[in-house]
């Protein structure tokens, strides 16, 4: 009885491990249209760009933002 | 080794020493087993390569008309889609390649995998080609192929068998290759 439960357990987790492991997939090369889209981009809009730009510079500032140095202040 | 009758070592038999925790045996079958039917699970078909012949296009449900090739000495197939700057930066050099190749009995066939058709169209409606333009909607074909990256070329001689392969788009140095490639088979087949 005890071996037969061993067994259930063992298949409910090679059967756990096969569902999570198999979730798993990569996007082949012919289905990025997607991906490839305009939209996708993270700098498609100027205004939008600029804003998060000035926002990391600031909240970065102290350790150099995008590489200019700042006094961490976020006046910038 | 187990001691009690009947019962072998190589099983799960020994007790589980707390909790849900499998004992070493079992961890090696469930191991096995994982590797075993994940292998199967993500085995796939092998990307054609070069040796290989090319597979049957009217196997694979394409949308549009796959040209006569069975008089060519060479067959160039493009699989390009209107998302792909490269694929599109490679049209020019297919067409260049078709003008001055295909008198000598050289096709260009570009398959699109464009999963939205009138994408494809509008490209193609604003940058027309002489050569022929088939579009995988199924997806079937390019698959089949597995192609590393886009654009892939096979240059294939007159028999369907693959000679080379361009895997991207390289600008002029893919056009010297692949103009070079063209005249070999060209030789080797007068």
């Amino acid at each position: 009885m005890k071996i037969r439960i061993r067994l259930i357990l063992a298949a409910l987790v090679a059967v756990g491990l096969l569902v999570v492991s198999s979730g798993c997939t990569s996007v082949q090369p012919w289905e990025r249209a997607n991906l490839a889209d305009y939209t996708m981009r993270p700098d498609r809009d100027p205004l939008h760009a600029a804003m998060s730009e000035h926002i990391y510079f600031s909240r970065e500032g102290s350790s150099g933002g995008r590489g200019v140095g700042g006094g961490g202040c976020g006046c910038n | 080794m187990s001691d009690r009758p009947g019962v072998s070592a190589g099983m799960c038999t020994d007790a589980l020493p707390r909790g849900l925790r499998a004992p070493r045996a079992c961890g090696r079958h469930i191991l096995a087993i994982v590797t075993i039917v994940a292998a199967i699970a993500s085995s796939r078909a092998e990307p054609l390569a070069v040796g290989q012949g090319f597979p049957a296009p009217d196997e694979h449900g394409l949308e549009g008309t796959w040209p006569d090739t069975s008089g060519a000495r060479v067959v160039v197939v493009d699989f390009w889609a209107s998302w792909c700057p490269p694929c599109r930066a490679a049209f020019p050099v297919l067409d260049a390649v078709q003008a001055e190749f295909g008198p000598r009995g050289v096709r260009v066939v570009a398959v699109s995998v464009d999963q939205n058709r009138g994408a494809m169209e509008a490209f193609l409606k604003k940058h027309p080609v002489s050569f022929s333009v088939v579009r995988d909607a199924g997806m079937k074909l390019v698959q089949r192929v597995d192609v590393p990256t886009m654009p892939t070329t096979f240059v294939l001689d007159g028999r369907g068998v693959v000679r080379f392969v361009h895997a991207g788009f390289e600008g002029d140095a893919t056009r010297d290759r692949l103009r070079g490639e063209i005249a070999a088979l060209l030789e080797e087949t007068p």
